[in-house]
């Protein structure tokens, strides 16, 4: 104890509602230092780092020190390295580019096997499914939706056995390399309203839906008849034609008329009339060869082929 | 105005250095002999080799990289995390048990702070020599032999801290490796860190603060004095011996002998203060219990030695409970501990250790889980069957390469579909995710609701796994 080191308080000889003082406690010494430290710092940061304004310049701070490189594509694609002081965004971007060069290990990895290898490698499959569902969601789920089931009468089911352009590996790239344009003409102008009622019925028929035998029987007719020559595209037992990517009719995937949704008969009918006589021209499919690497397509590929539908 | 100065220098007590003096006897032993062991053990376990097949040959080695654990044959994994859980309670129970019967005895015996504040002061007396020698050279000025005492005995000090951090270290670590590296400069950033944290931490711990982490700053100093009971043993001094009637007082002439002493009404404290020198918290015994006292015995010690030397009884400072001190007739000092609180304690810590050993006797060498595809939930195919789609993910925690044979029960077994992966190979430690499509024609599927994933590890004897799994057509 040492006791004669507290001194009585001094205070600023105001006195105010007859007791009331002001002491004058110097600041604490830790707090005093602490503040002047602060002055320190800040001169030592002037001189690492960019601090003042001079006229349309400044002061770029010591160079060389903390400084991060890093490479970004600009707008018009090509890569530029640049090297600036260190800062949140430039570390990020560094980080992002040690991250891609670890990615692109794996990229180079699928790249060099054949498609097999690749389906039967099981951690080259597990990047395949992390990976591709980045490349997926980010490129193709807006039509084939998140986890590429598609919506009936908009984009085709990936995830189905049905493969209207054909579901091996060779044939599913050469469908995202260079896009899709499915086409069928309006039948209204070339058959009335009952032929299509009868051709429709054939069609439900085909897939062993509620019919009715007789106008089944005469859609039959149609359908092999040269006025409206159904069999051309869909093939003589309207299995479809992988080469254009018509639709098989016999099974029970439905990709325009939405007939697993209708609720009866009629309805369904209807949903198949509707198609027939009004045609279709919405199925299209861009193109991806320049917006995608090459390596990211063929990742794809194998995604799209093992992942999802299985190409079977 | 006088109030306030007088409450001010009330909260206000300069801290004084204290110069424990060294003693003989047997808590100095026992504290020596579980220093011996808890330094052996922590000091030399990194470097205790282990064989193994598919990481560093290490005893103990906590493997942040790969998120494995290794306690010699032991593997222990991130989603073990609950043994921990249980480890932790376990201790905290022993603590509670262990202060409900004889006191602070962690704080005296085992605690780190205690164990290096020991061992640095052993540091200052190999240097600066005994009590009397230390107060000296505190008090003379600073002269050539005060700073190289001082520094040479702190720079020991320091050198114990850097090596005490990186031994901490070295438990994360491939040892040899980690040695070489933390010097030619090649450790992780987290590792200079760690070393320097822990250096600066244990040296101003237990080099400049020593018992003033536990008086002011050791939460559990605190809260274990809410554990004492009146037949709590606690380190006591016995007043009614040692002060008697008229107080305790040196033993001048004529009041040499016991029985002079007690004709006089003294008692036996002859008031040498050795039970003070050789306190390392710095308080007197005599005062009663104290919330500073972390239990050591040292001051019993002590007493002990001047009890010989002056022939009188052993044991004027001794274990005893409060209720026996208090009592008219006090029997010698023993366990009381057929009291509910310490049996509740003993039950919590049995059954916990019996849970975390059941828990860790009958791990499994291996942890699937099944996760399906909702997206979509189902999907038909064109022959009008169903498929539905499954993430399995397979972790193996055995030390070797593993091979799982993947099938179904519950279904066909055709029904399964895992692409050209028929068998998973997923190497030592490592986890793997594997696609699995299974198909149901259209009767079946809506038939179906549940059936089995069957995941098969190829080696002799291993466990064979079953995961019931749902089946979606609607």
């Amino acid at each position: 104890m040492s006791q004669d080191k507290i001194k009585t308080p001094t205070t600023t000889g105001h006195v105010w509602d007859d007791d009331l003082q002001e002491l004058t406690n110097p600041l604490p010494n830790w707090w005093v230092w602490g503040f002047y430290i602060t002055f320190v710092f800040t001169i030592v940061y002037w001189l690492f780092y960019p601090a003042w304004p001079i006229g349309h310049t400044y002061t770029k701070g010591i160079p060389g020190w903390n400084s991060i490189t890093y490479t970004a594509t600009t707008v018009d694609g090509k890569e530029v390295e640049k090297t600036t002081h260190w800062n949140m965004r430039s570390k990020f971007m560094h980080e992002m580019n040690e991250q891609q060069a670890e990615q692109k290990k794996w990229f180079d990895k699928v790249a060099g096997a054949s498609y097999e290898d690749v389906s039967k490698d099981a951690d080259l499959m597990q990047f395949v499914n992390s990976a591709g569902k980045t490349l997926f969601s980010d490129n193709c789920a807006p039509c084939h939706q998140s986890g590429g089931q598609g919506k009936v009468g908009f984009s085709p089911n990936l995830t189905d056995d049905h493969w209207q352009y054909g579901g091996t590996y060779d044939q599913i790239h050469t469908t995202i390399v260079g896009g899709r344009r499915g086409y069928m003409p309006p039948f209204k102008e070339v058959l009335n309203d009952q032929q299509i009622t009868q051709l429709a019925n054939y069609v439900l028929s085909l897939s062993g839906e509620p019919h009715d035998e007789t106008a089944a029987a005469a859609g039959a007719n149609i359908f092999k008849g040269d006025s409206a020559a159904c069999y051309y595209c869909h093939g003589a037992d309207a299995k479809g034609r992988v080469e254009l990517g018509s639709a098989n009719l016999t099974d029970k995937i439905w990709l325009w008329a939405d007939v697993p949704a209708a609720k009866d008969a009629a309805a369904k009918l209807d949903a198949v009339k509707h198609v027939i006589s009004g045609g279709l021209d919405r199925g299209v499919m861009p193109n991806w060869d320049h917006r995608l690497k090459p390596e990211q397509i063929k990742l794809l590929t194998v995604y799209v082929h093992d992942s999802l539908g299985g190409g079977k | 105005m006088e109030a306030s100065k007088a409450s001010q220098s009330a909260l206000y007590a300069k801290h004084i250095p204290i110069f424990t003096r060294s003693v003989k006897g047997k808590y100095r032993n026992f504290k020596t002999a579980v220093m011996i062991v808890a330094y052996s053990v922590y000091f030399l376990l990194p470097w205790m080799p282990w064989e193994r097949a598919s990481s560093p040959s290490q005893a103990l080695l906590f493997d942040l990289s790969t998120r494995r654990f290794f306690i010699f044959d032991l593997i222990v994994y991130p989603q073990d995390i609950f043994w921990l859980a249980m480890l932790l309670f376990i201790a905290a129970a022993l603590l509670f048990f262990a202060t409900g019967l004889i006191g602070r005895a962690w704080c005296g015996y085992f605690c780190f702070q205690t164990l290096w504040t020991d061992l640095f002061i052993m540091v200052e007396k190999a240097i600066q020599g005994e009590r009397p020698a230390r107060l000296r050279l505190y008090k003379q000025p600073w002269n050539a032999e005060k700073i190289l005492k001082i520094g040479s005995s702190h720079f020991l000090m320091l050198l114990i801290s850097f090596w005490t951090a990186f031994t901490f270290a070295a438990y994360f670590n491939y040892a040899p490796d980690f040695l070489v590296n933390l010097f030619t400069g090649h450790a992780a950033d987290a590792a200079y860190i760690t070393v320097a944290a822990l250096t600066v931490t244990t040296y101003v711990a237990a080099g400049l603060l020593r018992e003033n982490i536990c008086t002011l700053a050791c939460p559990y100093a605190r809260f274990q004095g809410v554990m004492y009971e009146p037949d709590t043993l606690a380190v006591s001094y016995d007043a009614k011996r040692g002060e008697g009637l008229a107080g305790r007082t040196l033993p001048i002439a004529g009041l040499k002998t016991r029985e002079e002493r007690q004709a006089k009404g003294h008692g036996d404290c002859i008031d040498c203060g050795f039970c003070v020198q050789v306190c390392p918290t710095g308080i007197d015994i005599r005062n009663g219990l104290q919330y500073q006292c972390i239990s050591c015995g040292l001051c019993i010690d002590a007493c002990n030695n001047i009890m010989d030397s002056v022939g009188y009884p052993r044991g004027l400072i001794r274990y005893d409970s409060e209720k026996n001190l208090a009592d008219a007739t006090p029997h010698a000092p023993r366990l009381e501990w057929k009291r509910l609180k310490v049996l509740g304690y003993a039950v919590a810590i049995v059954v916990m250790t019996g849970t975390l050993f059941y828990n860790i006797g009958t791990r499994t060498n291996v942890e699937v889980s099944v996760q399906q595809v909702r997206q979509p939930m189902f999907i038909m195919l064109s022959d009008g069957s169903f498929r539905n789609r499954y993430q399995i993910h397979i972790v193996n925690k055995t030390e070797h390469d593993e091979i799982y044979k993947i099938s179904v029960s519950g279904i066909p077994a055709d029904a399964l579909d895992m692409g050209n992966i028929p068998q998973v190979h997923v190497r030592a430690g490592k986890d793997l995710t594997v696609n699995a499509k299974v198909n149901l024609e259209h009767e079946l599927a809506e038939r179906t609701k549940t059936f089995n994933f069957v995941i098969q590890p190829q080696t002799a004897g291993a466990e064979t796994i079953t995961l019931p799994t749902n089946f979606n057509s609607k």
